[in-house]
C-alpha cells in the first residue's frame, strides 16, 4: 500500500479543498489514507457529485405520469404501453474529446449505451449534440478540423460496431468553442417493463462480481480532469483518456441482457466514470448495504497496480453486478459463453461501509452513504450571466436576399451535416422510420407498434444573449420537432454544458438556464428525468457560451413518416403560425445576424409557450389525420431557410407573403412558433389552425425545381433548386478538406 | 422454407436477417451460434452483417476459423444457399468461399446511404425474382466495402455471369461496379448491401425483397 504522506499539497492536486477536506476527517473519524484521498476526490469530483449544480437541479421537474424512473439512476425509465419502456438519457464526454477527440467520442458514446443496458434495456438509437471551433477564418482551423475528424470517425467507430444506429442530432460551430468543443452523447433503449434492472446492491452475504475487461492505469481521474479548466498542461492529461472497445461491448450487451434473464442477477451498475469506486460505493449507497472487495481478485492488465489505481481506473466496457448467492454459476455461464471474464471480487455487508482490501489487508474503508450521497454541496454566489455583447447593432447594410440565402444555407451551422451523417450507421437493427435529416428521428419498436420520436436541441448563442430564455426555447423546439413528425413529447434529458461556475456571472447563466428549462418542461409536461452536467469548460480562462442541450423523446403511432420535402407542384403552401413578428433586438440572435452581418446582439426570439403549445397541438393533429404532404418546422435560418430545406426533394414552392415587415427580417428572423406544410386539405389544415387559435395563411403552392419569394406581389428572391442544394450539400465537405 | 441464420461474437444485423426471414417473409428462421459444429435441417444459411470478432484484423479473417464455418462450408458444397451480407459477404471470401477480397472504401470513411443496383444475373437463386431492367433501392453501411480481385478473377467472374449485383453510382470504388457475386456453383452469394433492411415501405424501401422472393421461388421450384 501506498504510504504516500497526506499534505495539504496533495490535497490540494486532487481538487479537495481544506473544508471538504475536514468533512472527509469527520467523515471517517481519522485522517483519510491515499487511496481513500484519491476515491473522496473522485467521488466528489463537481463530476460525479454535482456539487455546483444539485441545489438548482432540484428546481427541474422529474415527475410525470409515464414516469417509471427519475434522475438518480443510471437513466431514465418512460412506460410507452403495450408493457414496454424506455430508458434513456444524454451525457457530456467534453474534456476527453478534446485531449483526444476519436478515443474521448468514442468512449463517450460506450459510457452512455452501457448506462442504458445496466437498466436492462437493449440500445436502439444514438444521437450527438456536437459543438466545434470555427473550421475557417481562424489560427485554429486546422486544430478544428482535426478535432471533427476524429469525433465524428470515434463516434462512427463504436457505435457502428456496436450496432446501434446513431440517428440524428445537432452541429454547431463557434469560435467560443475553439478551445472547448462539447460532444453530448444521447441513448435510448428499450426493454419490457418488467425486465428493468436497478443499479442497487442487496442480500448481505451476495456476492459482488466483476464482469468484462481487464483494469489497467487508463483514465486515472478522469472524473477530476472533466471537473477543471483547460491549461497549456492539459495536453499532458491524454493518458487519463480512456480507449474504447466497442466489441467488448457489444458482448458485454448481450452477455448482460442474457445473465439478466436468468433471474440470478440482483443488482447491476456499469464503472463509467470514477470506475470501480463509482459503482461500489453507489450500489451500496442505494441499496444500504456494505460492500466488501479485496483487489487481488480484480481482473488486471498491468502488474503492480495499487490500490490507488485500481479504484479510480475508468477502463472501459466493465461491469460491476450482485448475484444471488448459490446461484452465481448461472451468471458465471453466461459470461463464459460470450467470451468474457466474470469474477466474485465481494461480497455484500451488512455495514453500510465500503472496505476494500488488497492481499487481505484493508486498504479503504470509507461508509458507502456518506462517500455516494453526503458530498459537499454548494450554493454559489451569482451574479447577473456574463454577457458581452450591445443590445443594438453596429450599423448594417443587407445584401440582395437571393446571396444571403445562398451564403446561409452554405454556412457551417445550416449546411447540411451529410459528411457526418453518412459515416454512422443509421439503419442497423432495420427499425429506423426517420433518420438524419428529418426534423426527429423515429424509431419503431416492433414488439408494440409503436414508434418513438427524439430530437436534441440547444443554442448557445440564444443563451449567451438569455440563459433563461434561451434554455426556453431549446424546450420548445425540441417539442415542436417531435409535434412536427405527428409526436407527443412524454419526457426529457439535459445535458448542462457551461463554463466556471465559480465565476458568479457564469453561475448564473447555469441558475438561469436551469430555471427556464425548468418552466418550459413543466409547461410541455416534459419531466427531466435524468441528464449530466459538465462545467469548467473553458480554456486559458476563456468559456463557452452557455450551451445547455435538451434531449426529448415523444411517442407516436408506427405510420409511414410524413417528411420534410414538397412532394408534388400544385399542392398549397401553409404557413402554419403566420409570418411571426420580429423587431430588431430579436434579429440580432439570428444565423442572419451571425453569418450575414457577422455580428451579435440584442437578445433570442421572443417565445409565448402557450402559442407554442397551440401551435404543437394543430400540427400533431394536421400530421396524424394525414393531411400534411410535407411539414417541417421553422428555427434556425428561418423562413427561407426552412423553404429552401423543404424543396431538396426536387418540388419547389412559389410564395407570397404579407407583412411589412424589412425583407431580411420577414425570411431570416427565427421567431418560434411556426411549421411550413404542404397540403391538397387546405380547408381541413384552416379548421384545424383556427381550432387551436393559430392563424394559418396560404403563402403560396408548390411549383418544379424553383423557388420563387416575393412580398405583397413584389419579388424578393428567385432561386434555382439545384444551385441552393450543390451550396447546401457541398458546404461542410469544402470546409472539413 | 428454412433459413439460419449465424450470430458471430460481434455479429449485430443477425436480428434484421432473422426478421425479414421470420417476420416479413413469414418463414421459419433460427439464429445458429457460432461455435455449433452443425446446422441442422436448413435451406438457406445467412451469415449477416457486423463486426465479427470486432474485426479488428482484416473483416472476417478471425470469423473464418469460428467452428461453424467448418459446417457452413460442407452445406456450400453439398448444394446448400449460401447468403453472406456485408460482414457475411467478408467472411465468405476470408473463408475462401467466393473469390477476391473487401478493402477500405476508397474514401476511407465508413458510408450508411441508400444506393441503386442493378442486378447482373437472374440465373441464379439469390436473383431469379429481378429484373434486369430496372434498378433496386438498397442501403449500404460499411467500412470496407470495395470490392477487389485481379483482372483474370474480375473476367472470370463477368464470362461466368457470377456478378449479382452492380451498383449504378459507386459509392466505395468497387471494381467493375461490383456489389455482390456468385460462387462458380451459383449456391452462395455475398453482397455488401443490405436487403435485409429495405424490406418494407416503412423503411424506405422494399425493394431488398427481392433477394428474399428469389430464395423462395428457387425453393418452390427446386
Amino acid at each position: 500500500m501506498s504510504a504516500a504522506a497526506i499534505t495539504p499539497d496533495l490535497i490540494a492536486q486532487h481538487q479537495i479543498t481544506p473544508g471538504e477536506y475536514q468533512k472527509i476527517v469527520s467523515i471517517l473519524g481519522r485522517e483519510p489514507n491515499y487511496t481513500e484521498l484519491g476515491i473522496f476526490s473522485v467521488m466528489w469530483s463537481e463530476h460525479c457529485s454535482y456539487k455546483s449544480s444539485r441545489l438548482h437541479l432540484k428546481k427541474l421537474p422529474t415527475r410525470g405520469k409515464l414516469v417509471v424512473q427519475g434522475p438518480g439512476e443510471n437513466a431514465g425509465i418512460i412506460d410507452i404501453g403495450g408493457g414496454y419502456v424506455i430508458a434513456f438519457k444524454i451525457e457530456s464526454h467534453n474534456h476527453p474529446s478534446f485531449i483526444e477527440p476519436f478515443q474521448g467520442a468514442a468512449t463517450g458514446v460506450g459510457g452512455i449505451l452501457r448506462d442504458i443496458f445496466t437498466m436492462g434495456a437493449r440500445p436502439i438509437a444514438v444521437m450527438d449534440s456536437l459543438r466545434f471551433g470555427r473550421l475557417e477564418g481562424t489560427p485554429n482551423a486546422a486544430r478544428n478540423r482535426r478535432i471533427l475528424g476524429g469525433v465524428v470517425s470515434g463516434i462512427a467507430h463504436y457505435g457502428n460496431c456496436f450496432g446501434v444506429p446513431t440517428v440524428g442530432g445537432e452541429c454547431v460551430f463557434e469560435s467560443c468553442y475553439d478551445g472547448n468543443p462539447l460532444v453530448n452523447v444521447f441513448a435510448l433503449g428499450v426493454c419490457r417493463k418488467e425486465d428493468v434492472f436497478y443499479a442497487k446492491a442487496a442480500g448481505v452475504g451476495n456476492p459482488v462480481i466483476y464482469v468484462g475487461a481487464r483494469t489497467g492505469r487508463d483514465g486515472i481521474h478522469g472524473a477530476s480532469m472533466a471537473s477543471a479548466e483547460f491549461t497549456e498542461e492539459s495536453k499532458q492529461k491524454r493518458p487519463n483518456v480512456q480507449v474504447g472497445d466497442p466489441f467488448m461491448e457489444k458482448l458485454l450487451l448481450e452477455a448482460c441482457i442474457e445473465a439478466m434473464h436468468t433471474g440470478a442477477v440482483v443488482g447491476i451498475q456499469d464503472m463509467g466514470a470514477a470506475g470501480l469506486t463509482c459503482s461500489t460505493c453507489e450500489m451500496g449507497s442505494r441499496g444500504e448495504v456494505g460492500i466488501e472487495i479485496e483487489l487481488d481478485r480484480v481482473p488486471q492488465r498491468e502488474t503492480g497496480m495499487t490500490p490507488y489505481e485500481i479504484m479510480l481506473s475508468e477502463s472501459q466496457e466493465r461491469m460491476l453486478l450482485v448475484a444471488d448467492k448459490g446461484r452465481e454459476e448461472e451468471v458465471f455461464a453466461v459470461f463464459r459463453k460470450w467470451g468474457l471474464e466474470a469474477v466474485e471480487i465481494g461480497t455484500v455487508t451488512n455495514d453500510g461501509k465500503l472496505r476494500v482490501k488488497q492481499h487481505g489487508l484493508v486498504v479503504a474503508e470509507i461508509p458507502n452513504r456518506e462517500l455516494a450521497d453526503e458530498a459537499p454541496l454548494y450554493d454559489r454566489p451569482h451574479s447577473e450571466p456574463l454577457r458581452r455583447v450591445p443590445m443594438n447593432p453596429r450599423p448594417y447594410t443587407c445584401p440582395d436576399v437571393s446571396s444571403a440565402l445562398l451564403q446561409l444555407l452554405a454556412s457551417g451551422d445550416l449546411c447540411s451535416k451529410r459528411y457526418i451523417w453518412e459515416q454512422y450507421d443509421y439503419l442497423v437493427r432495420s427499425s429506423t422510420v426517420a433518420g438524419p435529416g428529418a426534423d426527429a428521428a423515429i424509431i419503431r419498436i416492433k414488439e408494440t407498434g409503436t414508434s418513438v420520436a427524439m430530437s436534441l436541441d440547444g443554442n448557445g448563442r440564444y443563451c449567451y444573449l438569455s440563459p433563461r430564455e434561451g434554455a426556453m426555447l431549446a424546450v420548445a423546439e425540441s417539442c415542436r420537432n417531435l409535434s412536427t413528425v405527428g409526436a407527443q413529447p412524454v419526457a426529457a434529458t439535459n445535458c448542462l454544458n457551461f463554463g466556471n461556475p465559480e465565476r458568479p456571472e457564469i453561475m448564473a447563466q447555469l441558475v438561469e438556464a436551469i430555471e427556464g428549462m425548468a418552466d418550459a418542461c413543466r409547461f410541455f409536461d416534459t419531466p427531466i428525468t435524468g441528464g449530466n452536467v459538465s462545467l469548467y469548460n473553458e480554456t486559458l480562462g476563456e468559456g463557452i457560451y452557455p450551451t445547455p442541450v435538451i434531449g426529448i423523446v415523444g411517442l407516436m403511432k408506427t405510420v409511414q413518416p410524413t417528411g420534410i420535402a414538397f412532394r408534388a407542384p400544385g399542392r398549397s403552401v401553409v404557413l402554419l403560425g403566420g409570418v411571426g413578428d420580429n423587431d430588431e433586438t430579436r434579429f440580432g440572435s439570428t444565423q442572419y445576424a451571425k453569418v450575414v452581418l457577422n455580428q451579435l446582439w440584442g437578445l433570442p426570439p421572443r417565445l409565448d409557450l402557450d402559442r407554442e403549445k397551440r401551435l404543437q397541438s394543430a400540427i400533431r393533429e394536421i400530421v396524424n389525420a394525414g393531411l400534411a404532404e410535407s411539414a417541417h418546422d421553422l428555427s434556425d435560418g428561418g423562413l427561407a431557410v426552412a423553404l429552401a430545406e423543404c424543396s431538396f426533394g426536387g418540388v419547389g414552392a412559389r410564395i407570397d407573403l404579407d407583412s411589412d415587415m424589412p425583407p431580411e427580417r420577414l425570411l431570416f428572423h427565427e421567431g418560434p412558433s411556426r411549421v411550413l406544410l404542404s397540403t391538397e386539405h387546405v380547408e381541413r389544415v384552416t379548421a384545424i389552425a383556427t381550432k387551436h387559435g393559430i392563424e394559418a395563411p396560404v403563402v403560396g403552392v408548390t411549383i418544379e425545381i424553383e423557388i420563387e419569394v416575393s412580398q405583397r406581389s413584389k419579388r424578393l428572391g428567385l432561386w434555382g433548386i439545384a444551385e441552393l442544394k450543390t451550396a447546401y450539400e457541398q458546404a461542410l465537405e469544402a470546409h472539413v478538406r | 422454407m428454412k433459413f439460419g441464420v449465424i450470430v458471430f461474437p460481434g455479429s449485430n444485423r443477425d436480428h434484421d436477417a432473422f426478421y425479414a426471414a421470420a417476420n416479413i417473409l413469414g418463414q421459419k428462421a433460427e439464429l445458429i451460434w457460432h461455435d455449433a459444429t452443425s446446422l441442422g435441417d436448413l435451406d438457406a444459411v445467412i451469415l449477416p452483417g457486423g463486426f465479427a470478432y470486432g474485426d479488428y484484423l482484416r473483416c472476417g479473417a478471425i470469423a473464418k476459423f469460428s467452428p461453424i464455418m467448418k459446417a457452413v462450408k460442407k452445406f456450400a458444397a453439398d448444394g446448400g444457399q449460401v447468403l453472406g451480407i456485408c460482414n457475411g459477404f467478408q467472411i465468405l471470401v476470408e473463408a475462401g468461399l467466393l473469390p477476391g477480397a473487401l478493402i477500405r472504401n476508397r474514401g476511407l470513411k465508413f458510408i450508411c446511404r441508400e444506393v441503386q443496383l442493378r442486378p447482373g444475373t437472374t440465373d441464379s437463386p439469390f436473383t431469379c425474382a429481378a429484373r434486369k431492367d430496372r434498378t433496386y433501392r438498397v442501403p449500404i453501411a460499411h467500412g470496407e466495402g470495395c470490392y477487389f480481385a485481379d483482372e483474370r478473377t474480375l473476367d472470370e467472374l463477368d464470362t461466368e455471369d457470377r456478378v449479382a449485383f452492380r451498383y449504378v453510382g459507386n459509392p466505395n470504388g468497387s471494381l467493375r461496379d461490383i456489389a455482390g457475386i456468385l460462387s462458380r456453383e451459383r449456391n452462395v452469394m455475398g453482397m455488401m448491401p443490405h436487403p435485409e433492411d429495405a424490406i418494407e415501405p416503412l423503411m424506405g424501401s422494399s425493394d431488398g425483397l427481392v433477394v428474399f422472393q428469389s430464395l423462395l421461388s428457387a425453393a418452390v421450384r427446386a
